[in-house]
């Protein structure tokens, strides 16, 4: 039976994290020669099931079959040697090879002479024209790779999946970065695919796009699988409250902040990079937590980055106590009393090999240089101690190496080493990714306690619950552009959902 | 078995946590075990070795070493390196002596020149290679060119200065010698009674040396700083931390290094040519790592680096001593330093 009706099915898949069911018991069946779009906010559970399809997770419970057989992947290797390949979001392709290269990379074409075998570039060259014109795709098989679009990269991973006799290609989100006619170009190229019996996962936010491409779509929320329905019965309202739809249980700490004048206004802000955002204002008031909302992609890191000094700006002004500022690098940031602690806490935030002592004075050196510029040791650790302490950091003691401590201890030494600098704007990208949930609501009552010191803090988060629990404002960017701003207490899920999409 | 467990360890838990143990201590004390093999080997080889005289010696051939390995040990810690320091020792210590003749030397450079202040050749020598350090800074903050070839230049144009000054009339390129009685007194003189009961003024330099650039690396906001830029760049920046600045001075502190070093190669050897300082890079880098500075940067510390420098000047005279071979010494030099670096890098890989 299952044989004939599903290429991949996966049932009853179950996952869970220490303080996490990342998921719960979900079903999800593939039919060949058929478009199956994933849906679902961020955490809702989309990309655990895929690593643990290609066994980079080992689930808990349930089982994969392929053509009705089960079978468990230790590997991306292995799924993709059985027939299903990933079209990842960011492409790595080896930038200074040629695009043929990149296609047969690990499986070059050779020719044996005696003992010694050699790469056989004639064979490589033909076997890559043939997968493009099979695909109607036009690249160049000699260019480098870094020379190709993204559009062009994505259509040369595709060739590669296709090389590989791929009968499953998952593709996530695999139009956030092209433009109108690329995404036409993608599309026909995934209409081929399927009338050639392949089968496509797509995984995205666009409800149009989605609605125009696929057969049938599966919706997953808090880990669980909502329901899987056929593409010609939904409509994107339903689609977005089959997404949201879920009550707030108690997850947030009561704030007791009282929202001021204003202190930090932005008009018109337009970044110098192309793609990016555009015509952004928005207004910050003292001991407010004003939270952006939006999807991956939406800009607001960008933002954020640019209102600190990291990216360039093009036109707007910037304000903060009426004033007009000009921020031009992170240090001129922090001598106005900003802080920004960054979306990704490994690469821009920690330093792995220091302690956690040097990691939380770093943005505060200059007040502990004592006689003849040294630095007082009693004074930084004294002080460290006391945000150790004040934000309950769990750390053997302030000399450990920052690497040692979990995510959520690391996140309050980066939090520590701000607090140090005495801002009065606080902006916090995505402040409880990655972390565990009884770390989280301590992160949220810092962010709650210094709202009511009167410190003023922006929060960027891709969950919704957070936002809405956490924030006095709710300010919603799609596509670079600001799409509205609503009251915290009366705002829902639905309306952040097509505030955030307005533009897809 | 279960009730046993809860009252006592078993005894194999115990021995494997004993072995764990064992292993955690060798792996984190790793140098100072390589060290310490080093000279148990070569006193049972040659009992005399432990002596107060050839302690002396070894101190006073590693003291320009050391200063060597001091600046080039800030630029590791940054994740950058430095090539050109070889050929800077060597542009210090041609200018310093080709400045300190004496006076009725027959083939003077400056003939005509007076006698200056012993200080001003030192000094002259230690801006010039400043300089040659802040270009090479430039180079590698402002243009991003990666350290190893922005380097990698200036070691082969630094190279062309010195033999362009070096190698012209009337003498050509003869070896300059002549030196002031002063500055050789600086390179080879003593504090203490005699020849083996004395501390060399060069190993108080360097030592001195080794002890502000421990307290630029420690005490600072430099210091601080360059650990995070090692560290993690990225993190750095968002931070507020002066990233082109930091790596500007410390390149040009390590210019300061190699000028210092050079000129006292010169009072110590007596004399200077232009092929002085070849490969001296490698021997700082090499002690540097050997001493646990990572060249992929934020780790190191200055008793680290002594450690490593040491421990080449010991493989050098020790071995010479004990009469082996100098090509079998080379092997061993070889293989230590990558047993030394295989061995520390595994106190900061990850513990799966």
């Amino acid at each position: 039976m299952g044989a004939t009706d599903y290429v991949l099915e996966m049932n009853g898949i179950s996952k869970s994290f220490p303080g996490v069911k990342a998921l719960d018991d979900v079903t999800v069946k593939i039919r060949p020669g058929s478009v199956h779009a994933l849906m679902g906010e961020n955490g809702a559970g989309k990309s655990t099931l895929m690593k643990c399809l290609f066994g980079i997770y080992v689930p808990d419970g349930g089982e994969i079959l392929l053509d009705g057989k089960p079978v468990s992947f230790a590997g991306s290797r292995q799924a993709i040697d059985a027939g299903i390949s990933m079209i990842h979001q960011e492409l790595l392709p080896i930038p200074f090879r040629p695009a043929m290269e990149n296609l047969w990379l690990g499986r070059f074409p050779v020719r044996k002479f005696g003992p010694l075998s050699f790469v056989d570039h004639k064979k490589m060259l033909a076997d890559t024209q043939k997968v493009f014109k099979d695909l109607n795709m036009e690249i160049d098989p000699k260019t480098w790779a870094r020379n190709l679009s993204v559009s062009k990269l994505q259509s040369l991973e595709i060739a590669k999946a296709v090389s590989m006799n791929a009968r499953v290609i998952i593709m996530d989100e695999p139009t956030s970065s092209l433009t109108g006619n690329e995404v036409e170009l993608l599309f026909r190229i995934i209409r081929d695919l399927r009338a050639k019996g392949v089968s496509i996962i797509y995984i995205s936010h666009k409800m149009e796009e989605i609605l125009e491409i696929s057969d049938e779509v599966s919706i997953m929320r808090d880990g669980r699988l909502v329901g899987t329905h056929a593409a010609e019965d939904l409509t994107t309202e339903m689609i977005i409250s089959k997404m949201v739809g879920r009550d707030l249980t108690n997850r947030f700490p009561p704030r007791s902040n009282k929202p001021g004048e204003v202190v930090f206004s932005v008009e018109n802000l337009c970044s110098a990079e192309t793609k990016s955002f555009k015509d952004v204002s928005f207004e910050l008031h003292k001991g407010e937590i004003l939270g952006i909302g939006g999807l991956v992609g939406a800009k607001r890191t960008e933002l954020v980055e640019s209102l600190f000094g990291l990216r360039q700006i093009e036109s707007g002004s910037v304000k903060l106590n009426g004033k007009a500022v000009f921020v031009s690098s992170s240090s001129a940031a922090i001598a106005l009393k900003m802080a920004l602690l960054t979306e990704e806490r490994r690469v821009t935030g920690i330093i792995p090999m220091l302690s956690v002592l040097d990691n939380t004075i770093l943005a505060n050196i200059r007040h502990y240089i004592g006689k003849l510029g040294l630095i007082n040791d009693k004074k930084c650790l004294a002080d460290v101690e006391k945000s150790i302490a004040s934000l309950r950091v769990k750390t053997p003691s302030a000399r450990t190496r920052i690497k040692d401590l979990s995510g959520g201890n690391q996140q309050k030494v980066l939090i520590a080493r701000w607090l140090l600098t005495e801002p009065e704007i606080l902006i916090l990208d995505e402040p409880t990714r990655g972390i565990d949930v009884g770390a989280k609501y301590e992160i949220y009552t810092i962010i709650a306690e210094l709202a009511a010191q009167g410190k003023s803090i922006i929060m960027i988060s891709s969950e919704m619950p957070e936002l809405l629990g956490m924030s006095d404002r709710i300010m919603v960017m799609c596509e670079g552009r600001l799409t509205g701003i609503l009251d915290g207490k009366t705002a829902s899920q639905e309306e952040i959902m097509r505030l955030a999409t307005q533009f897809m | 078995m279960a009730e046993k467990k809860a009252t006592a360890p078993d005894p194999q838990s115990a021995a494997l946590a004993r072995r764990k143990a064992i292993k955690d201590f060798s792996i984190q004390y790793a140098i100072y075990i390589v060290f310490f093999v080093l000279v148990v080997g070569i006193t049972i080889k040659a009992p005399a070795f432990l002596s107060i005289q050839n302690l002396r010696n070894i101190l006073s051939m590693s003291a320009t070493r050391i200063i060597i390995a001091m600046g080039v040990g800030g630029i590791l810690i940054t994740g950058g390196t430095d090539l050109s320091a070889g050929r800077q020792v060597g542009l210090a210590a041609v200018v310093s002596s080709s400045l300190l003749q004496f006076a009725t030397y027959a083939r003077r450079m400056y003939p005509q020149l007076s006698d200056l202040p012993i200080w001003l050749p030192i000094l002259i020598a230690v801006v010039l290679c400043a300089l040659v350090g802040l270009l090479n800074g430039l180079i590698v903050a402002y243009l991003k060119v990666p350290p190893f070839i922005a380097t990698l230049g200036s070691m082969v144009a630094v190279y062309g200065m010195t033999s362009i000054y070096f190698d012209r009339p009337p003498y050509g390129a003869q070896p300059i010698g002549g030196l002031r009685k002063d500055f050789t007194t600086l390179g080879s003189g003593y504090i203490g009674f005699d020849g083996s009961y004395s501390i060399p003024y060069i190993v108080i330099i360097a030592l001195v040396v080794a002890l502000l650039v421990w307290v630029l690396h420690n005490k600072t906001r430099f210091g601080k700083n360059l650990y995070a830029i090692g560290g993690n760049v990225e993190a750095a920046k968002v931070s507020g931390v002066p990233v082109q600045k930091t790596l500007l001075i410390v390149y040009m502190i390590a210019g300061a290094c190699y000028g210092l070093a050079g000129t006292l190669e010169a009072a110590r050897t007596g004399g200077a040519t232009n092929n002085y300082g070849n490969g001296y890079e490698l021997d700082a880098i090499a002690a540097c790592v050997v001493g646990g500075v990572s060249t992929s940067g934020g780790i190191g510390t200055v008793p680290g680096m002594l450690i490593g420098v040491i421990i080449f000047s010991i493989i050098n005279y020790g071995l010479t001593f004990i009469n082996m071979n100098p090509y079998w010494q080379q092997i061993i030099k070889g293989a230590i330093i990558i047993a030394a670096v295989a061995v520390d890098i595994r106190k900061y890989l990850s513990k799966r």
